[in-house]
Formats: C-alpha cells, structure tokens, sequence
C-alpha cells in the first residue's frame, strides 16, 4: 500500500500542477461559488427571514454547487488528447489512480471552499470565530464523501454526450445524506450548541466516508477497464 | 417476450379484481372514510418498486462479479419497472394525503426517501441512453446500480433523524396485524397481483432488450 499511496500522490500532483499552469478551472470555480452567494442573499426576503436562518444552507448549496463544477473538470482534462488512456498504460494499480484523482478533486474542491468561507463570513454577516475549526472538520468529513462519489461519476459522465448534465442528475442524490447532516452541524455549530447534539450526524457523516471511498475505490476499475 | 405479455394480462386483469375487492369486500375506514382505499394499490405498488429497486442493486453487484450481459439487462428491465411502479406510489400518496394529512406532500422520512430513490434511478435510465457501448454501458449502470443501493440506507438514516409523519406500519410489525381480516386479504391479495405484474413487465421489458440487440446485430451485419 506505502507505494500505491506514492504512486496516488504522484497522480494527484501531476493534476494541480495542471491545474496551477493554467488556473481557468479554479478560478471559474471560485467566481462561481461567490456568485451563488450573491445570489442566495437575493433569493430571501430580509423582512421575514435573517440572513443568520439562511446562512448554514446557502453555504452548503454553495459548496456542493461549486464542487459540481470542479468535478466535471475532473476527467475532461483527461479526454483531451487521449491522456486517460496514457494513464490506465502506466503501471498504476486501479485503486491509487482512484486516490489519485480523489485527492486531486479534494484539493480543489477544499480550496474553493477555503476561499468561499471568508466571502460567506462577509456576506451573511456571520462571525465564525471558535466554531471556525469545528466548521473546518465538518466541511473535510462532509466533501470526502460525495467528492468521492463524484470522482467515480466524473470519470462515467465524460464519456457520454451531456456529460455537464449528466454528472448533477447521478450525483445529486449522492450529496443528499452528506449535506442533510453537514446543514444539521453547521447550524448547530453557529448556535453554540454542545457535541453532544451533533454527535449522531458526525458518525452519519465518517460512516459515509467510509462506505463509499471503499465502494469506489473498489469499483473504479469496472468504470476505466475495458 | 410473449410470456412477459400474458404474466402482465394476467396482472392487469388482478388489477381490475383488486379494485372491486376494494370496493365491494372491504369495509370503510372508520376514520379516513374512502380515502383509505387508495392503501390497497399504494402499498402494494410501493412494495414493487422496493423490490425492483433490491434487485437491481443485487443483479447489478452480480453482473461486475460473473460478467454476464443476461444480469445487466436484467437490471435494466427492472429499474425501468420500478420507476413506473414508484411513479404510481409517488402519485396515489399525494392523493391520499391531501384529505387525510392536509397537504399534498411533506417532507418526512419515507417520502424523501422514495423520491431520491426515484431520482436515482433516472438518474440510471439516463445513464444508460447516453452510452452506446453495450459492454461499457453495463460495467457503468452497475457501478452506478450498486452504489444506489448503498446510498438508500443513509438516506434513510439522514431524513429519520427528521420526524416521521408517515404511518407505521401495521402489517409488517412483531405484534400480528392490526387491520380487520377483508382489509387483510385485499392487501396481500393486491401484493401478489402487483408482483405478478412486476414480473409480467419485467420479462417483457426483457425480452424487448433481448429484440432491440438482435435487431441491432441484424443491422451491422448488413
């Protein structure tokens, strides 16, 4: 395993590397987030709902719009010039491929949602200040999940025709657990609730991780094997 | 193809017994009045989209293990039955539930729980009519088939944590049933006749899978 984790973290750095020679992908991803916020703040009525009632939503609807669009960028770059197919030549084992991708998405999908939490501080008129760390946890347990599950969707999604379509339509009911729980911590997390009352969503949350990282690292290979 | 056509006449003419054993054998609801008898076809179609749904979770695991295209069509055939039976679900619940709940829908945990399941499975048919590739169609629905069964236990967990509005069940519990014995009959009687039409619809939708390849080789070999 030491040397698929190399392997994973070589396939990982190769993709931000990309990513950071041209940044168009991050930075469309990041306006994006910000816009949905914007957004967000018009779609409610500040007479009859305070921005604060609003605030753990409009941030997970943003992260997991956002994380959509970093993830149909995932394997496209891989479609150009036929690069998957240089890739799944290179002796790599399946399953480091996977984490590799995994971690690639994981740190773009985690940097946008770095750059958006400070905007969504100023936005909706939030101060995070000691809940910042639990919130910071609560985003990592939450995004490995359905970025996970993303990254497997991805990797279907560029093959067929509306793959910008076909992505959301699998993976929405992906995120459906994961966000439901992350909202839950979120808001509980704003009110200064004890652990003990998010106690029951965090495990809902790990035991999400755990399932599906192994579910598809497992069958990953049945997507990109002939 | 000719037996998934008469198991489903079959079913459909049970359909039609059910609606009178629902009418004319069961006595009316004490409290709900005849809005009650819309539980005869809901449950038991309610029941097959379950059952659709387990099995192509099931077939799906099945067809990455053995490689054998008679389990991916399989699974296809029964996710395509399953929509329409959730599909019936999803609309006579709605109906029930305007009169006796006060509101078309609500977010409790078994509703949301057979909505994403529904989507999920379009999401499975859309899948499916966007590739071409039989082989890689199959390999893909089936990731996606397996997945979709793993994820119906946590939203399940995530939207009970909601409370639940939904009635318990009164059938399937430790204690015997609590429903007067007609009401029981027509039940089980409908929950057989709505599996006989799942498997009427699936062996049809099978044997037009099988029709579509055959007519799809005829083709390319000119």
């Amino acid at each position: 395993m030491p040397d698929s984790l190399r392997l994973a973290l070589v396939i990982a750095a190769k993709d931000i590397r990309a990513e950071l020679r041209s940044r168009t992908a991050l930075q469309s991803a990041l306006v994006f987030a910000a816009l949905v916020l914007v957004v967000f703040n018009f779609a409610r009525d500040p007479t009859a709902l305070a921005a604060t009632d609003l605030a753990p939503s409009a941030l997970w609807v943003t992260f997991a719009l956002a994380a959509m669009v970093a993830l149909n960028r995932a394997f496209n770059v891989e479609r150009e010039n036929a690069a998957l197919d240089g890739l799944l030549l290179a002796p790599v084992p399946r399953e480091a491929l996977f984490l590799g991708k995994l971690l690639a998405n994981l740190a773009f999908v985690g940097t946008v949602e770095l750059v958006t939490l400070p905007l969504f501080m100023l936005f909706f008129n939030v101060s995070l200040g000691h809940a910042l760390p639990g919130l910071i946890g609560v985003a990592a347990l939450a995004t490995v999940g359905f970025v996970a599950v993303g990254t497997i969707f991805s990797a279907m999604a560029v093959r067929t025709r509306f793959a910008e379509l076909m992505l959301p339509v699998l993976l929405l009911p992906f995120m459906v657990p994961p966000l439901i729980a992350a909202v839950q911590v979120t808001s509980r997390l704003l009110a200064d609730r004890p652990l003990s009352e998010m106690w029951g969503w965090l495990r809902l949350l790990a035991l999400y991780d755990i399932v599906f990282v192994t579910l598809c690292m497992m069958t990953f290979p049945a997507v990109v094997d002939e | 193809m000719r037996r998934g056509l008469a198991l489903s006449a079959a079913g459909l003419l049970g359909v039609g017994g059910v609606y009178v054993l629902a009418i004319g054998f069961t006595p009316v609801e004490a409290r709900q009045g005849l809005a009650q008898k819309i539980f005869y076809l809901h449950v038991p179609a309610a029941w097959c989209a379950l059952l659709a749904f387990s099995i192509v979770g099931i077939a799906s695991a099945l067809y990455l293990w053995l490689k054998d295209p008679r389990l991916d069509r399989f699974a296809a055939a029964s996710a395509e039955v399953g929509v329409a039976f959730s599909a019936v679900m999803l609309t006579t619940g709605p109906i029930w539930a305007k009169p006796i709940w006060g509101t078309w829908w609500t977010w409790d945990a078994r509703l949301t729980l057979t909505l994403f399941v529904f989507f999920l499975f379009i999401g499975y048919l859309a899948l499916r009519a966007a590739l071409h590739d039989p082989a890689e169609r199959a390999r893909f629905s089936a990731v996606v088939g397996i997945l979709g069964m793993l994820l119906v236990p946590f939203v399940h967990l995530s939207v009970y944590l909601f409370r639940t509005l939904h009635p318990q069940p009164i059938v399937l519990k430790p204690s015997a049933p609590s429903l007067p014995p007609e009401m029981l009959t027509t039940l089980l009687v409908s929950t057989l006749v709505f599996t006989v039409l799942y498997l009427g619809f699936v062996t049809a939708s099978y044997g037009l899978a099988l029709a579509d390849e055959a007519r799809e080789e005829a083709r390319d070999a000119g």
